[in-house]
């Protein structure tokens, strides 16, 4: 090969992204030639989508450099990303989607080559795949929709294709599709092209990566070709490697009877403090809400009710932003304080109050506005709000988002002071220091329980197991 | 996929002719060239209002100003247009120029488009008072001339249709810039992501709102031969019946240019054939809104049926 066609397609240098005080990406230096297959793996929040953003130029480095072969941007180098949430428009056709970002195709005949382009792409990747390309996109399946993105990744649309970023593309796909996509894959980077593959299933990146880099904390930890790792020496790399927090939770408890258990395995007692876990997006908040919504009635809100919720996205299912942080607090307890269907007044701010000091909300007066609050005193009312009702479970839908450490070991304490009174408490979150705070831990890998640990064997090492599929890819 | 489910024309069209033949049955005058013209020929302004609503609501947002805006477009085209052509030209450019800013602004200040269009709703009529205090004006010759055409074989109101219809479907189903805007209203995230600018295709999207906005308004001023500031206001809710019964929906930028023309031509017909019935005015509104929901509620049962299939 000559000099020019080794040249990097894409560079960074010490490339950093930081989102507010969060270091989301903190200082990369990565570069990907024609030919690289690279397999980036890494747990939650460890920098993956940062670092896919950063190279397909949707956002830009706080501080580094990132070079594009051309020199130009991200468009221009020929990089295209391939999305794990389904980006097409569903209103359109497959080959109206292919126009969004192919603005090459002009005149007013364009929609026969863009036909032609899509469907010689899909005959490519997916050979005998059955896809229409007058077909709208919503009447498609989950997989066809995702085949349908990966053809348009890798279509030419004017120029070429040269690196394409797939970013979880198995996802929804059977293994006989995925398998023609791996197959695919390989054949692109052969030719020349480049591939940055991200994937929980650690079969498929050995597969086709050849060279494997690990993300943790921001900060690239291992970088070798995929033939010098082992599955095990991958999952340690991805870990943390500081001394194990076993002691925090190494006292067994008894816990009472059995108050929760669902179709899926989840089971939590009475007293326990049961985690949810695995990598984002993989059924733990789905099944959480199925469990609350079947706990309670979308009619009318008993005076007891059996089951509260805490919010992870606040602004979007939590705070009540026109209200003050007393309404906030009181708005799951009015039924019980109620006289005649009007709100005890006396009542609701002896019980606002009286959150305020136990939780430690900073503010001087509850009757100040939620939003005079900051983010993590914000959530702490949302914590008020449940554990101020009587219910005895409790569910928690990554409650701590964005939550300041001071805050996390406030709330920390409380839920393990309620849970010691006999409140069950279900915990989904993405950080692992937390779920290692739990009695017991479901982790969940494609929308079911793939592993389910108690006492001691809750480590981060066990539960980073059980996210990523170990198998091979059949 | 049942064949109605793929093809949503189906049922505006169908919608139409039964009411039209309904209408025809219970009085046959009605079905001549004269009585066809007289029929429809007030459903050109609606039909021009309901695609000008069509392309706000093909971006996800709604335009409650509408009426309002027609209402001050046939003001300007009664006075300014008639009095001093090349004044009354500028004047209409520029209502559209400011749907277009509006369109931007929205976008960028991440405004509910439904309160911004509802407060311009006000500044829309209160300009049109102070130009046209009191019903009046006159229409452009040329413009009464052009609505009052009797071309052969189908009256003004129908080929009309057809050539609104025409146009809109080319430039919003066929053009790649109108599959483009579309797709603003399917997934804005993921065309921005492919290069587009936003903001510009809402500007675009609005733009071309205002423009059939205007021609409502001139259309409206050559059948009417005067303008008034309350002429079109109720036209803000008959354009957003007219998208929904051809077709459209409220998000997800599926929408229909044909089916636009249709719904509104199938709502002005139902106006028709309410008196037809001799039904008291009084009760003509309310009766308009049952043979809406009627409408709708086949187009629920239609595509459910089509989910399960």
């Amino acid at each position: 090969m000559t000099e020019h066609e080794r040249a990097p397609l894409v560079s960074l240098t010490d490339a950093a992204r930081h989102f507010g005080p969060v270091r989301a990406l903190d200082g990369v230096t990565l570069s990907v030639v024609p030919g690289d297959c690279v397999g980036l793996v890494g747990h939650n929040g460890a920098g993956k989508s940062t670092l896919v953003n950063l190279v397909n130029g949707g956002l830009a480095p706080s501080s580094g450099t990132i070079e594009f072969a051309t020199g130009g941007s991200a468009l221009d180098a020929g990089v295209r990303s391939v999305f794990q949430e389904l980006s097409l428009c569903p209103n359109l056709t497959v080959a109206e989607n292919l126009r969004i970002s192919h603005s090459a195709l002009k005149g007013p005949n364009w929609r026969r080559p863009a036909r032609a382009e899509i469907g010689t792409s899909l005959d490519t990747i997916f050979p005998g795949h059955g896809i229409d390309p007058n077909a709208e996109v919503d009447t498609l399946s989950i997989a066809e929709r995702q085949m349908v993105e990966i053809a348009i990744g890798f279509a030419p649309r004017g120029t070429e294709a040269r690196l394409v970023i797939l970013d979880e593309p198995t996802s929804s796909l059977d293994a006989g599709i995925a398998d023609q996509l791996l197959v695919h894959v390989k054949r692109f980077c052969a030719s020349g092209g480049a591939v940055i593959f991200i994937s929980h299933m650690m079969g498929e990146v050995f597969q086709v990566a050849t060279r494997i880099v690990v993300l943790k904390d921001g900060k690239v930890v291992a970088e070798r070709p995929a033939e010098d790792f082992t599955r095990q020496g991958l999952v340690d790399a991805m870990g943390h490697v500081t001394a194990d927090t076993a002691d925090a939770t190494g006292t067994a408890r008894d816990f009472g009877t059995e108050v929760v258990r669902t179709d899926q395995g989840l089971i939590a007692r009475k007293g326990e403090i049961v985690g949810l876990s695995g990598l984002a997006g993989h059924g733990q908040a789905a099944a959480l809400a199925r469990l609350y919504l079947s706990r309670s009635s979308a009619w009318r809100a008993g005076k007891a009710p059996e089951v509260v919720f805490v919010a992870g996205d606040r602004q979007r299912d939590g705070v009540l932003p026109l209200w003050s942080i007393l309404r906030n607090i009181s708005v799951s307890i009015l039924p019980q304080g109620a006289r005649h269907g009007l709100v005890d007044r006396e009542g609701e701010a002896r019980v606002a109050q009286d959150w305020k000091t136990r939780i430690g909300i900073r503010t001087e007066d509850v009757a100040n506005p939620i939003l005079s609050l900051s983010g993590g005193n914000q959530q702490k009312v949302l914590f008020a709000r449940a554990l101020a009702s009587s219910a005895p479970v409790v569910i928690m839908d990554d409650p701590m988002r964005g939550v300041d450490v001071g805050t996390k070991q406030d709330v920390y304490a409380m839920i393990r002071a309620e849970a010691a009174r006999g409140r069950t408490f279900l915990w989904y979150s993405t950080e692992t220091e937390e779920v290692c705070q739990c009695d017991r831990v479901f982790v969940f890998r494609n929308h079911e329980i793939s592993a389910e640990l108690t006492g001691a064997e809750i480590t981060e090492e066990k539960i980073l197991e059980a996210s990523f599929e170990m198998q091979e890819a059949s | 996929m049942t064949f109605l489910a793929r093809h949503r024309i189906i049922l505006p069209v169908v919608s139409l002719a039964v009411l039209l033949a309904a209408t025809f049955y219970m009085q046959p005058r009605a079905m001549s060239y004269f009585g066809l013209n007289l029929l429809f020929n007030l459903a050109v302004p609606i039909a021009l209002a309901t695609i000008a609503q069509m392309m706000i609501i093909m971006v996800n947002d709604i335009d409650l100003s509408l009426g309002a805006f027609v209402s001050l477009a046939a003001c300007v085209t009664a006075t300014f247009l008639n009095d001093a052509p090349m004044l009354g030209l500028l004047i209409l450019l520029a209502l559209v120029l400011s749907y277009a800013v509006l369109g931007a602004v929205i976008h960028a200040l991440e405004l509910p488009a439904i309160v911004v269009t509802l407060g311009m709703s006000f500044v829309w009529g209160g300009i049109a008072l102070f130009i046209l205090p009191s019903p009046g004006g006159a229409a452009p010759g040329w413009l009464r001339t052009l609505m009052t055409v009797k071309p052969p074989f189908a009256p003004m109101a129908v080929v009309a249709a057809v050539i609104i219809a025409a146009v809109t479907h080319l430039l919003i189903m066929r053009s790649g810039i109108g599959t483009v805007l579309r797709g603003v209203g399917g997934n804005a995230r993921s065309v921005a992501r492919a290069g587009w600018s936003v903001i510009r295709l809402k500007a675009l999207a609005y733009g071309l709102a205002g423009l059939f906005g205007v021609l409502a308004g001139m259309a409206l001023v050559g059948l009417a031969t005067s303008a008034d500031a309350n002429i079109a206001l109720r036209y803000t809710l008959l354009s957003i019946a007219g998208v929904i019964l051809g077709g459209g929906e409220f998000t997800g930028g599926k929408v229909s240019p044909t089916g636009a023309v249709i719904g509104a031509f199938t709502l002005t017909l139902a106006a028709s054939f309410l008196s037809f019935m001799r039904l008291s005015p009084d009760w003509q509104i309310g009766a308009q809104g049952a043979i809406l929901i009627l409408v709708l509620t086949a187009r629920l049962i239609f595509r459910q049926k089509g989910s399960e299939a």
